[in-house]
């Protein structure tokens, strides 16, 4: 933490001193399991405005309400939980496509958040995104060539011009398309195949994190598998950091060194795939395990399921407390006024148990699960 | 042997085997007249469904299994699609035969829908009330107030906490769990002998899912429905279903009771669709992946239409169409509804 506080002692400096101290940082390589993006309380509220001229803000939708985390060199952080749980948001932030309310993205140990200029630029290469819809989020008017050589006219320092055709083809080839299909159109692709060609725009600029925002989800089962497998060897390969933000937890399992669930804005367990998948402490881990349907009709009937009664509650009037009181079975009165902090339950603290791992519910403990 | 206590264990899934099933598919053929040519989307289909069992039909996107639903409906987008061959049996009697007005007359009060997108099957701009009552008022001639009284009703069968404070909500004001029961609601309003389920839960989150599904097998146990559910999620299928067809480029390819098939798949294509699920004792291994892309139905491929992806592909497969035939063990003895569509399958189901 010491080396994060540094940011803080530099906003009197000027923006060009600030500037050139985060370019410097960037430069630097991070080592292999040493923290490169670390999130500090990140917080999104979009606002709720009534009237037509004179606009009164009465409320905000807090999408993400204090999420904390930390991604490592080299590995693969899964992000699941339901739909309206901000999990798409984090991305957003994170990716600076929103600006956070308030909170700190750190990135090599600089604030990223308040950056402007050639810095952000430079981390704006540097994390990359993988999108989840491969039919809207490429334009239909330009062709492969052009969509993920686009990269290039931004940060013209990666590729020099007469080099990109040239670069284009070795990225498509990289990641398993034929690169005559330089000039075709995204059109004449299929759902995998267009998955293919987001995953070559977001290398382009070698990046050091990617962002994938639930990149198999709008693929057939059949293909999933061939997109999965080529983003864990792009892993390897190019030794890449990634996101994985994704409602199916077994693929999350297949992927993830670690697993962060997220619940109504707020991060509700993190730990690494066996400690969420074997050892979850929180309900609503155990709830999300236990409803996802098992391909296996025999493990089906020996296993208990936990179904939850009700909606995730409106982001704009959350729950007080703990935010997942209104749907848990372990609800009491001390939900309802006190906060769960995302810590260690004390009831694991210091044993050398699985269960011991960051879990914000005041009655954590564990339930044995016959995950996926 | 394995089989026989596994049906002996589910006896509400095996209604007398003499009683004629609510529905019988018999050799459906549908086709689209496209720009570029004459897409074959449905090739000799027949399956089966009994009253209180539940028949997945499994596949990916175009594959043909929503077609084959919207042939049976009446719904089928026509032109440019057309049943070219085949015979949809509705309690015996072929209602590809009836006229348009006695097909809609079946359409609600004996067999309904339930969609995939709830928000977009919707209409947005009649109250859920008015839509779930317009059953009522269409087909039996209800007054709008009484029509009313049964929607309210049917939301609380379908578990809509406070029903009639919500009936004259729009389906904007509904969450996503809510609208796919509202789509139920709708689809038991006649209580028909029969049900569609296209995706029904595809577009909800996994604890959402799982409230659905429970609903809907808990109301098809309840009024004895025969049930197809189409999907491409083989957990989903795992969870509710009795018997399973699966479905590539137009035919069934593999045909099993439900325990049978993960056990052990008689077809190619099954095997590898179970293979590419992330599997725990997997981890950080490289997944096993269907290589290639489910065909173009424009171009389909000589012979067995998943040749080009087969790991096992001979000379044969790529000649002649492999028909669908029962699946026997390895001593001959009959496996009941077991059927296969592959030139191999003794050695993919007895290694």
């Amino acid at each position: 933490m010491a080396e994060l506080s540094k940011t803080d002692e530099a906003v009197d400096a000027p923006a060009e001193v600030i500037e050139e101290k985060a370019l410097e940082a960037f430069a630097a390589p991070v080592e292999r399991g040493e923290p490169i993006l670390q999130v500090r309380n990140l917080v999104k509220h979009f606002p709720l405005t009534k009237g037509i001229l004179m606009k009164r803000q009465i409320g905000a939708v807090k999408a993400v309400d204090g999420v904390s985390f930390d991604l490592y060199q080299g590995e693969t952080l899964g992000i699941v939980g339901e739909s309206g749980c901000g999990k798409s948001t984090v991305a957003k932030l994170l990716m600076l496509l929103e600006t956070a309310t308030s909170g700190e993205v750190f990135y090599k140990g600089q604030d990223i958040t308040k950056l402007s200029g050639r810095a952000l630029k430079a981390v704006r290469r540097n994390i990359q995104m993988v999108f989840q819809d491969p039919y809207t989020s490429l334009n239909p008017r330009m062709t492969v060539g052009d969509i993920i050589g686009e990269p290039f006219e931004i940060h013209p320092e990666v590729a020099p011009k007469g080099d990109r055709r040239r670069k284009v083809q070795e990225l498509l080839d990289v990641v398993g398309l034929n690169p005559e299909y330089i000039n075709r159109y995204p059109h004449q692709f299929s759902g995998g195949q267009r998955q293919r060609i987001g995953i070559a725009r977001g290398l382009a600029l070698n990046p050091e994190i990617i962002i994938c925002d639930e990149p198999v989800s709008a693929l057939d089962v059949s293909v999933q598998a061939q997109v999965i497998n080529l983003m864990e060897k792009l892993q390897d390969e190019f030794n890449l950091s990634y996101i994985f933000i994704a409602h199916d937890l077994s693929i999350v399992r297949h992927i993830s060194d670690r697993v962060g669930v997220m619940y109504l804005g707020k991060m509700a367990e993190i730990g690494t795939d066996t400690q969420i998948y074997d050892h979850p402490t929180h309900p609503y881990t155990q709830a999300l395990l236990s409803a996802v349907p098992v391909p296996d009709p025999e493990v089906r009937e020996q296993r208990e399921r936990i179904i939850l009664t009700g909606d995730v509650p409106s982001p704009a009037n959350p729950p007080s407390g703990c935010r997942f009181r209104t749907r848990c079975w372990k609800a009491e009165d001390r939900c309802a006024t006190e906060e769960p902090l995302l810590a260690i339950p004390t009831r694991f603290k210091g044993k050398d148990t699985p269960a011991a791992h960051v879990s914000a519910c005041h009655f954590a403990e564990e339930k044995a699960i016959l995950a996926v | 042997m394995t089989t026989s206590h596994i049906t002996a264990e589910r006896p509400a899934a095996a209604p007398g085997d003499d009683e004629t099933p609510v529905l019988e598919v018999r050799d459906l053929h549908v086709e689209f007249k496209t720009r570029e040519g004459i897409v074959r989307a449905v090739n000799g289909v027949n399956y089966s469904v009994r009253s209180g069992e539940t028949l997945a039909v499994l596949g990916e996107s175009g594959s043909g299994k929503s077609v084959t639903a919207q042939a049976i409906m009446g719904i089928l987008d026509s032109p440019p699609g057309r049943v070219s061959k085949g015979e949809i049996l509705f309690r015996g009697q072929d209602i590809l035969k009836l006229s348009e007005e006695e097909r809609r007359k079946l359409r609600g009060p004996k067999m309904a829908m339930i969609f995939q997108d709830a928000l977009s099957a919707l209409n947005p701009v009649f109250s859920v009330g008015n839509q779930l009552g317009e059953m009522f008022r269409v087909h039996q001639g209800m007054s709008k107030k009484d029509a009313t009284a049964k929607a309210v009703e049917l939301m609380d069968r379908v578990k809509i906490p406070a029903a009639k404070a919500r009936v004259n909500d729009y389906p904007h004001q509904f969450s996503g769990g809510m609208r796919q029961r509202i789509m139920i609601a709708m689809a038991l309003a006649l209580e028909p002998d029969l049900i569609i389920a296209d995706e029904p839960t595809t577009a909800l989150d996994v604890t959402v899912q799982a409230q659905v599904m429970d609903l809907l097998a808990e109301l098809q146990q309840e009024y004895a429905m025969g049930l197809i559910l189409i999907t491409h999620d083989l957990g989903v299928v795992a969870d509710v279903a009795d018997k399973i067809a699966v479905m590539y480029a137009g035919r069934i390819v593999e045909q099993s009771p439900i325990h049978e098939l993960y056990k052990r798949p008689a077809h190619p294509y099954t095997r590898g669709l179970l293979d590419s699920i992330p599997r725990l004792d997997q981890k950080g291994q490289e997944l096993y992946a269907i290589k290639g892309l489910p065909p173009n139905l424009l171009k389909p491929p000589a012979g067995c239409a998943f040749n080009p992806r087969c790991p096992k592909a001979q000379d044969i497969c790529r000649t002649d169409v492999p028909a669908l035939v029962p699946v026997t063990e390895q001593d001959g003895a009959e496996l009941v509804g077991r059927t296969s569509a592959c030139h191999f399958w003794k050695e993919q189901i007895h290694g």
